[in-house]
Formats: C-alpha cells, sequence, structure tokens
C-alpha cells in the first residue's frame, strides 16, 4: 500500500531521512517510534506530500506520490486521512462544521446527508455532545478525538496519525488507544501512527518500526519487538520502563 | 502550497555576490507573493459558490464594516488638520474661501486612498497576517491540503475580494468624512460660507482625480492581501514567527503602498 524507496530528506543540507526503506501492507497498523528528530513526523508527513524528498520515491498503491501534481496530487490525498498532533482543527469553526468540512468542500452531498455522516462519527468518537462547541472550549483529548472524526468521515484508505497520545493524560491516551483500535477494527483502513508512547505503540499495532538517525533500524510485530536485541531499540524500551514480558505483565493491555 | 525551497544564500566571501544572492532571495520572494495573490484573482468567479459565499461576505463584512470607527475619526480628523494647515495660509491673501478645493482635491487624489490603505494595512492586513501565520504554525493550513482544499481558494480569495471590494468604497467614504472635517473648520475658524465652502468643492472635485484615486485605492487592496496572505502563509517558528510575519505585514505594506502610490501618481499627473 505504501512504500517508501530509499528516501532521502535534507533541510539546508542536513540529512533528516537517510535512505529510508518502508512498506506498509494493505489494511495493517504499523508505529513508527523512535527518539526526537529521529525522523518519523517527518516521514508521515512525506506520504501526503506535504514535506518534497531530496530524493527516493514513495509509492502509494503502485504510483509515485513525488510525481503528482495539481488534480492528481488531490486525488491521491483524498485516499488519506490525517490526525495531526494539535488536531489542526479550524479554530472559528465549531466541532460539527469541522468535520463536516471536507463533506462540504470535495462532495456533491446533501445538507441532510452530511449531517447524517458527522452524527454517525461524532457518536463513534463520543463527541456528540460537544458538536456545536468551538475547539478553543474543548479538551486537548476531545480535540484529538474530533479531528480523528474528521479524518475518518471521508472513509479514507489510509489513516495517518502523528503523536495522538502526546500531551494527554494515560487515562485519555488509552481511550484515544481504543478508538484507533476500533476505527481500524471497524473501517479496515491501513494506518500507520507516529508515536513516542510505547503502551500505545505495542497495544494497537501489527507491526512497530523502530526509526534512528533517518533509517528503519527494526519492523517486527510488538511481541518479537519487546524480546530485540537491536541496542537502539533496547534503549528506548528500557527509556520508558517496558520489559520484554510486558504482555504478561499487563494482559489488560491487550485491545479486543 | 508555496514552494519550501526557499532561495538560500550560500556561504559567500564576497560582499558582492552576498548582495546579489539576497536580490535573488528578495526576487523569488516577491514573485510568490504576486503569484499567489493573481491566483486568487483568477478564482474570483468560484466567490458565488455555496461553500465560499459565506466567507466572502464575512471578509467583505469584517474589512468594511468593522474598519468604518477607526476610519471615521482618522478621516474627520484628517480633514480638520488639514483645512487649518491650508486655511491660515489662505487667510494670509483672502483666499480661504478655496479651502474646500483645497481638501477636496488633495483627499480625491492622494490622502483619501493613501490614508484608507494605511488604516486597512494596520488593521485589516495585520490581522489577516497574524490569523494565518497562527493558521500555518498550527498545521491549519497543511490539514486544509490534506483534505484537498485549496487554501488559496479558501483562504486567501475571500480575502481579496473583501480588500478590493471594500478598500474603493471606504475611500468614497473617507472622502466625504474629511471633506465634511474640512467643512467643519472652515465654518466656524475661517468665516467661510457653507454653501461657498460647497461650491468650491464642487468646482475642483474632477473625475479624474476620483477615478485616480479609487483606482489607488483597489490597487493598494490588492498590496495589502499580497503582503498579508504571503507573510502569514510562511510563517515559521510558533508564536514569534506569527508576531514577526504580523509586523512585516504592516512594515511591507506601508512600503510598498508608499512606493506604488507614488508610482501611479507619476503615470497620472506626472
Amino acid at each position: 500500500m505504501i512504500n517508501f524507496k530509499n528516501v532521502v530528506k535534507e533541510f539546508s543540507g542536513k540529512p533528516v531521512l537517510r535512505g529510508m526503506n518502508l512498506n506498509v501492507a494493505k489494511g495493517e497498523t504499523i508505529s513508527l517510534v523512535g527518539t526526537s528528530g529521529a525522523g518519523k513526523s517527518v516521514t508521515l508527513k512525506h506520504m501526503v506530500r506535504l514535506l518534497e524528498a531530496t530524493s527516493g520515491e514513495i509509492l502509494i498503491d503502485g504510483e509515485n506520490i513525488l510525481d503528482k501534481d495539481g488534480p492528481e496530487l488531490a486525488r491521491m490525498r483524498e485516499k488519506f486521512g490525517y490526525l495531526f498532533q494539535g488536531a489542526a482543527l479550524l479554530q472559528w469553526m465549531s466541532v460539527f462544521e469541522n468535520v463536516a468540512l471536507p463533506l462540504r468542500e470535495n462532495t456533491k452531498l446533501s445538507d441532510k446527508e452530511i449531517e447524517e455522516k458527522v452524527v454517525s462519527v461524532l457518536e463513534k468518537v463520543d463527541l456528540l455532545a460537544a458538536a456545536e462547541k468551538l475547539p478553543a472550549n474543548i479538551s486537548g483529548g476531545m480535540q484529538k478525538r474530533a479531528g480523528l472524526a474528521r479524518a475518518v468521515v471521508t472513509e479514507p484508505l489510509i489513516l495517518l496519525y502523528d503523536e495522538p497520545t502526546s500531551g494527554l493524560d494515560p487515562v485519555t491516551s488509552r481511550t484515544i488507544d481504543q478508538l484507533i483500535h476500533d476505527l481500524q477494527r471497524d473501517l479496515g483502513v491501513t494506518s500507520v501512527v507516529v508515536t513516542h508512547d510505547m503502551i500505545s505503540a505495542l497495544t494497537i499495532s501489527d507491526r512497530i518500526a523502530m526509526l534512528h538517525q533517518g533509517r528503519v533500524s527494526e519492523v517486527s510485530t510488538p511481541k518479537d519487538f519487546l524480546k530485540s536485541e537491536n541496542e537502539v531499540v533496547r534503549n528506548f524500551l528500557d527509556s520508558q520502563c517496558i520489559s520484554s514480558k510486558f504482555f504478561e505483565e499487563f494482559p489488560e493491555r491487550t485491545l479486543s | 502550497m508555496i514552494n519550501q525551497n526557499t532561495y538560500e544564500c550560500p556561504e559567500c566571501c564576497s560582499m558582492f555576490a552576498r548582495w546579489g544572492h539576497s536580490g535573488l532571495a528578495f526576487c523569488q520572494l516577491v514573485g510568490q507573493a504576486v503569484i499567489l495573490n493573481m491566483r486568487a484573482l483568477m478564482m474570483f468567479p468560484q466567490m458565488f459558490r455555496k461553500q465560499s459565499r459565506p466567507e466572502v461576505a464575512y471578509q467583505l463584512f469584517f474589512t468594511g464594516i468593522r474598519s468604518l470607527p477607526v476610519l471615521s475619526v482618522v478621516a474627520l480628523f484628517n480633514g480638520m488638520i488639514f483645512a487649518i494647515q491650508t486655511g491660515i495660509e489662505l487667510q494670509k491673501y483672502g483666499q480661504e474661501v478655496n479651502v474646500g478645493g483645497a481638501v477636496t482635491v488633495v483627499m480625491l487624489r492622494e490622502m483619501g486612498p493613501f490614508m484608507t490603505a494605511l488604516i486597512i494595512a494596520a488593521s485589516v492586513g495585520a490581522s489577516i497576517g497574524a490569523q494565518l501565520g497562527t493558521m500555518t504554525v498550527s498545521e491549519e493550513i497543511s490539514a486544509l491540503e490534506i483534505m484537498s482544499i485549496d487554501p488559496v481558494r479558501f483562504l486567501v480569495m475571500p480575502r481579496l475580494v473583501g480588500l478590493m471590494v471594500m478598500m474603493p468604497l471606504l475611500t468614497i467614504y473617507s472622502n466625504i468624512l474629511s471633506i465634511a472635517g474640512g467643512a467643519i473648520i472652515a465654518i466656524t475658524q475661517l468665516g467661510v460660507e457653507l454653501q461657498a465652502y460647497l461650491d468650491n468643492v464642487v468646482i475642483y472635485a474632477g473625475n479624474k482625480d476620483l477615478y485616480t484615486g479609487l483606482f489607488k485605492a483597489t490597487v493598494f487592496g490588492f498590496i495589502i492581501n499580497m503582503v498579508a496572505c504571503h507573510q502569514g502563509l510562511t510563517t515559521k517558528g510558533g508564536a514569534v514567527g506569527v508576531g514577526k510575519a504580523t509586523r512585516s505585514t504592516v512594515v511591507v505594506s506601508f512600503l510598498v503602498i508608499l512606493v506604488t502610490g507614488f508610482i501611479i501618481t507619476k503615470i497620472f499627473y506626472g
């Protein structure tokens, strides 16, 4: 579904991605983890061409997004839903209007049909009661859920999450994890999650990719990731006090 | 949306090379800003689309109606100040009756559009720069792009409509108020009859002066939007970046308005 082929990205001559290779299969959830500056968010932004790669190829369903422009790029972007780190809701619009925006702008649905879709998505993220509130008047967790509702309302094939649990308390973080897992199960979309939060990565992912110095250092299933002998992975897990017996110690973390 | 591969000055030893590279970077900046606004101008027919109408209406209201209080005070007092200064000099030659003509010509040709543009640049322009800057740093612009919503059509075009439509109307309004301010001074301080003042205004008010002033106002509207939207959409660096973008919007708008105003005057009257 998504293939990165030797992607290099430099900012003012400084390399951030140094020949990134990554394959994401259709329908899977993959988490990109790593320290700050490893290139996680930069990788995510390249998938929708918010950033231009210095060299390499990024294939989405076999089409190189780096070759696309104008309407073709817009058509490819319609495959994506994107949850930004700060939710990126338009501040002068209510939660309802924010979620309805992509439908109003890009479809010919009637107002009634749009309302039905938005209400249904807001119910899924448990935000119907706050539909008429402005983003500034709701909590960080609610903003993330509103951002998630906006990302899924167009029924995309691929969902990208940029730090979905950052800045949230542990309880709200786990609620967001459950929500991501439920959406994944119900919609069957391909998901790429950038996160620092290893608990989140371990519980929602089919595979975890460890990024280090602009390259993928290891890709494996959560269980194999915990047992990895890779020094970078071990250091990262130890820094968050995650033991190799995480799933045995916390069986309740497994999402259903 | 705006090319992120901005021209960067390589490390050179020569002072002349540095000047040259800075010149190239400046040309790229101006080119980007002009192309951005021209794209918005080409999208004017889309202002009547169902999706665009509410934002266009709001921008007309925000630029026009919300600017009236400050513009009223400035225009009225500007007319009064000008009438006092010219009236005192004209009185020395017994020509104070001509103060109406002096106020009218100056306001229609130069001061009306210029003063209106400065006020709108400092209020509406700064507001646009700050809003778009905040949206850029908080990734709201990126969110629009991913939703396949063109930020030029969604954000820049309605603001351009607001400024290019409202600037001439606000200029007419400020001209009228300035002439009224001049009348207050002429009647109360210079002893000129109201009818004589108004007759003088009508005699000196030329069509060419009015059209030139309104043309200037429209061009100034284009300039304010061009500078504000470009500064906003290229903002980097969080709150500090937004502050810089807002400041640059006002400073650059003032300078470009001043130079463009001179060029237009030179073309029509030089």
